[in-house]
Parts: structure tokens; sequence; C-alpha cells
């Protein structure tokens, strides 16, 4: 009876404290919405994030999309060609990575990379009383520091998608058509053919959301470190981790919310 | 001009301070002295407006302040400066940068007046000709002297002092402590000073205040404070652990 008392314990603070957390999420993210409109958007800041989050995550961006790209059409070629089915290498290779392989893995290594990093920054601009020193010089710590970092990761993380999938796609070709021998002009017809417009929709507008998901997580953590510098590495542990668990889980019901939505005629 | 009326916080469900009450004159500087976790810092961020109050009013030049949103709060943070214990100057920023901030918060561009203003501000605190160090090659002292710097860049008419001095050695630290009167003098401006270091405390305040367990315990110059026989505040200012729990 005690071990049930306590397990039933153990389970009521995880969903409490997994509603104050979310609970914090979503203020946050309003607050950062509100101050976006009330406060002057600070354009330096925004422009050295977007440099650090778009400029600099090309090369991590731009090769997981190649060699997801290569590695799809491959395992694809290997299943297809005991069908005949080569010429539809393109489409699936195209759709999969507009539908989900791109803004998903594009998305993940974003929270890996930039997460950590704006959690890391956020949370020692905490501890060091930085965050403190910036109210105390009478500025919002939400428009100065979250407000670019969110505007800069919404912004980049679709045009990073973009480049994701033009590199996957043209790699998968590339793999297709010099290494595997499949038939370029079928390849490219069928992939022009079956890609759809809205799938590169939904690749744009999934990445979108999960900028917001990850940019809102991670600065939540930062500004919420608890003390001492044991402090800001479980913090950037946590940001990573709970921004990718959560867009895991946000890109399943947003597959089926799109396809739904744009899909139903 | 500040006035704390019965200021009352809790802090993670334990009760720091029990009803606060503290009064500083136009250009007198007040130091706060007490043991550690005291709740001594917890009062100038209520002050500051870092922190909110359970109960009571923090009033500021005849307004109060408890209870305005931080919005609200920001006209007066202006006109109130506060050195941090462990300056918190903006690590991405040169000192430069760090000085020039609040008056670009307040819309100055002209390079040439920011580049006056922080000359005057480095000048006064002896750090003349470190504009373009970053605050990571600055040592101790000269961080606090940069954090100073920038904390009366705009000539507050109130400074709050979280232990201006802890940490560095007894010439830096006694550096520290003409400053603290060099600015009072020059701008006339009013001060708390939080601190444990006595011979800090002697040296810079008009009025010493022993704050021990959430209330102002006592309150004199600082003569009165040295001639104080009461064992609490005797202890303390002699440096003497008869008494108490040293293992608390």
């Amino acid at each position: 009876m005690g071990r049930v008392v306590y397990l039933a314990g153990k389970v009521g603070a995880m969903v409490t404290d997994c509603c104050h957390t979310s609970g914090g999420v979503f203020l946050l993210l309003g607050d950062t919405l509100r101050s976006m409109f009330r406060y002057r958007i600070r354009w330096d800041q925004l422009l050295e994030q977007m440099y650090f989050i778009g400029i600099r995550s090309q090369v991590v961006v731009l090769t997981t999309g190649a060699f997801t790209g290569a590695v799809f059409a491959a395992q694809v070629w290997f299943q297809f060609k005991r069908f005949g089915m080569e010429s539809a290498i393109g489409p699936t290779v195209s759709i999969a990575m507009c539908r989900e392989l791109g803004p998903v893995l594009c998305c993940l290594l974003l929270a890996g990379r930039v997460g950590a990093a704006m959690a890391a920054e956020l949370s020692s601009m905490k501890i060091t009383e930085q965050v403190d020193a910036l109210r105390a010089l009478g500025v919002y710590p939400v428009e100065y520091l979250i407000v670019p970092r969110f505007l800069a990761l919404v912004i980049s993380a679709p045009i990073l998608t973009a480049l994701a999938l033009v590199t996957g796609i043209g790699c998968g070709y590339f793999v297709a058509v010099k290494i595997f021998g499949v038939d370029g002009a079928y390849y490219w017809d069928n992939t022009i053919k079956f890609t759809d417009r809205k799938d590169v929709m939904i690749a744009l507008i999934k990445s979108f959301i999960f900028g917001v998901i990850i940019a809102t997580i991670a600065c939540h953590k930062g500004m919420n470190c608890p003390p001492g510098t044991a402090g800001v590495g479980r913090t950037t542990t946590e940001a990573v981790v709970n921004a990718s668990i959560t867009l895991l889980i946000v890109n399943f019901f947003l597959t089926v919310l799109l396809n739904a939505l744009l899909y139903s005629n | 001009m500040l006035e704390l009326q019965g200021i009352k916080k809790k802090l993670g469900g334990q009760a720091v301070l029990r009803g606060v009450n503290l009064k500083v004159a136009p250009a007198e500087k007040v130091v706060v002295i007490g043991r550690s976790g005291s709740g001594k810092s917890v009062m100038l961020r209520l002050i500051m407006g870092l922190l909110r109050p359970e109960a009571g009013a923090v009033c500021f030049e005849g307004t109060r302040l408890t209870g305005l949103n931080e919005e609200a709060w920001n006209p007066y943070r202006r006109k109130i400066g506060m050195l941090f214990q462990g300056s918190a100057l903006f690590d991405s920023l040169s000192v430069f940068d760090n000085l020039a901030f609040p008056l670009r918060e307040d819309g100055e561009k002209s390079v040439k007046v920011l580049r006056e203003k922080v000359e005057e501000a480095l000048k006064i605190v002896s750090l003349s000709g470190t504009e373009q160090v970053m605050p990571a090659e600055l040592s101790g002292g000269m961080k606090k002297r940069a954090a100073l710097a920038r904390a009366i860049i705009r000539k507050p008419d109130l400074m709050l002092y979280d232990e201006p001095t802890t940490g560095l050695d007894p010439i830096v630290a006694d550096s520290i402590n003409r400053l603290i009167l060099h600015l009072g003098k020059m701008f006339g401006m009013a001060s708390i000073v939080v601190t444990h270091d006595m011979t800090s405390a002697r040296k810079v305040g008009d009025r010493i205040a022993y704050l021990h367990e959430g209330k102002i315990y006592f309150e004199g110059t600082p003569a009165e404070v040295d001639q104080c026989e009461d064992p609490l505040v005797r202890d303390f200012v002699r440096g003497h652990a008869e008494g108490t729990d040293v293992t608390g």
C-alpha cells in the first residue's frame, strides 16, 4: 500500500511539474509575441542571431540533408528494383524529404545545435546576474534577449529546411542516377509529376512550427536555470531533450492535421 | 527619498524578510550589515523591483513602487543604479559597449556624446583606456569598477551596492570604498551598501542598520554600532563566533 502511495506521489509530482513547465513555456510564448509588437525590433541582435542560427548552421544542415537523401535513395532503390519500380524512387525520396525527413531531421539538428547554445547562453547570463542587470537598467529581458532569438529561429528554420530538401533531393538523384544507373529523365519527370506544391508547404509549415517550439523551450529553460554551473549543464541537456521530444510528438499531430487540411479534397 | 514599509518576502517557502522598515534620506549613505543569508541582497532586489514583496511597500521619491508592473518600474530604475555582487557586466560586450548600453537605451545615438560620457565615467573609476577590453580580460576589482561606472553613467539619485568589496584584496576594497564616498560627494546621490565587511561599513556609512532574522534589529551611526552592547550586534561587529552555532 505504502509503495502504491509512494508511486502515486511520484507520478503526481511529475504531472504537476510537467503542467508547471508547459504553463511557463506557453506564458513565455505569449510574452514573446506580445513583446514583438509592443517594443521595437532590435535589428542588430536579430541579424547577429540569424547569422549564428542561419549561416553557421548551414554546413550541419546541408550535410544532414545530403546524406539523408542519399541513404534514402539507396534504400528505396534496393527495395524497388526487386519490383522494377526504379522510376518511382525520385518521387518517393522527394515526398519523404518534404513531408518528414527534411523538416524533422533539420529541426532536430537545430534543437541540438541552436537550442543548446540558446539555453546555455541564457542560463549563463541568468546565473551571472546579467539578466537582472538588464532589468536594473530598465530593459525588459524578453524583448532584448528572447525576441531576437525567437524571430531568428522561426525565420531560419524554414530556410534551412528548404536547403536541406534541395540537397537531399539532389543527392538522392545523384545516388539513384549516377551510382545505381536509374534513368535520369524518368527520375526527374516522376519527381516533378508526383511532388506537389503542398508537400513543400508541409515542410515549411512544419519547420516554422518546430522553430517556435525549439526557441520557446530553449529560452524558457535558459531563463529559469537553477543557480550554479551544474544548473547550466542540466538546463542545456533538458532544453535539447524536451525540444526534441516535443518536436517529434507535435510532428505526428501536425502530419495528421496538415494532411487533413491540405489533402481533404 | 526611499522608504521600505514592513517589507516581507519568502523565498522557497522560507521567510527571508519579516517586516523590514528603513528610510533613506537624499545624499545619505546607509550600510546594511547582517550575517550571510540574512536577506540583505534580497532587500536590494526588492528595492530595484527584481523581486516582489509578499507584503509591505517600497516608496521612492514619494511614489509607491510596489504593485507597479515591469514597464511602469522602468522609469524609476533609471533613477536607481545597482552594483551587483558579481559585477554582472555583459560578457559579450566590450567595456565601452557595457557603459554605453544604458545611454543607448535612453536614446543617445551620437557616438561623440557616448564616447565623452563613457570616458568621463571610466575616468571617475580610474579605468581610462579600457574601452575596448572585454570583461573577461579584467581583474575582479576592475570588473567591479567598470560595473560601477556603468551604474553611475546615468547619474542616478540612489545607488545600491551589493557586497561591493567581497572577494577583493584590502587595497582594492579600500579603493572601492573611497569610490563610493567620492561618488556620493560628486553627484550627491544617496546610497545603500549591503556588506558584512565592517571596515567598509564604518568607512562609507553615515548610518548602519543591522539586519537580523528578517528585520532591522539595530540602527545607528558607525560609532553607536561600535559601542552597542547588544550581544548579537557586538558579536557581529567584532567578528566573534561565541554563542553562535558555527555548524549552521
